[in-house]
């Protein structure tokens, strides 16, 4: 038997949303997305070296250089904490890219604490 | 195939454009997500490098069968340390650049990560050429 830190459990993106009490803002056909890791960080210079794809990244960092670092690294799915509601700018390029916008308004930590607490990876 | 892209100095709202641009053209050409990965994020770091600190300057691209080229030219201000600027944590982001998310000091060393080859031309006071090399076979 592998050791238990090597299984991986999926979250479903709708899950992680109802799990932070957060509200989906764009992306509904991700809803049922599976995902194993999640990277927390407001520094898209770190999320930038992640190898892993198809993580939820959970940021406060809500502008446009998120979209655009999510794009560059093949993140599908963005939760936003601290209840930073991201600009109309933001909504129109995620949707264009195909990537879901959620948010909360429980800090980084605690959306983070919850969700890992769920069965949610991190990266390292 | 050639692709050339310009990027402008001091606007971070058109940050990624070029690399979104060049994203596209890689999935069009249909390279394995993870080598298009690596080259993309290599070139946004560039880009953003462009923007943040220099006057301004443009992306060269050289599409082979089994590389990729990718030039970086700026019109200076030239990077007085090379080594330093090599280092992880190493910055010199503005206010600014911390508020948009970037500039903790990883740029170059995440560049020198993601390339097969890589050169830096600087010198202070002059221009900035990177040249990335990048094999599109991937990795077993």
């Amino acid at each position: 038997m592998p050791p238990v830190h090597d299984i991986l459990t999926f979250m479903k993106l709708k899950d992680i949303i109802a799990c932070v009490d957060g509200q989906l803002i764009c992306g509904e056909s991700h809803l049922e997305d599976e995902i194993a890791r999640g990277f927390a960080s407001d520094l898209m210079s770190d999320v930038l070296t992640i190898l892993e794809d198809d993580i939820l990244l959970i940021t406060g960092l809500s502008n446009n250089q998120a979209i655009r670092t999510a794009e560059m690294s093949d993140i599908k799915n963005i939760l936003l904490v601290r209840n930073k509601k991201p600009s109309q700018n933001m909504i129109d390029m995620a949707q264009e890219l195909n990537i879901s916008l959620s948010y909360t308004s429980y800090s980084l930590f605690k959306a983070s604490a919850l969700l890992f607490q769920k069965g949610l990876k991190p990266v390292y | 195939m050639h692709q050339e892209y310009t990027v402008p100095a001091q606007d971070f709202s058109v940050a990624g454009v070029a690399s979104s641009n060049f994203k596209r053209l890689l999935k069009q050409l249909n390279l394995p997500p993870k080598v298009i990965k690596r080259i993309i994020v290599a070139v946004f770091e560039a880009e953003v490098n462009v923007i943040a600190h220099s006057y301004g300057g443009r992306i060269v691209c050289e599409l082979g069968e089994d590389t990729i080229t990718v030039e970086v030219i700026d019109t200076g201000p030239g990077i007085p340390n090379l080594d330093l600027a090599m280092k992880e944590g190493w910055s010199t982001a503005t206010e600014e650049i911390l508020e948009l998310g970037y500039g903790a000091g990883m740029g170059l060393p995440n560049i020198k990560k993601n390339c097969d080859r890589l050169s830096i031309r600087t010198k202070a006071g002059e221009h900035t050429h990177i040249t990335m090399g990048f094999d599109l076979k991937e990795e077993p």
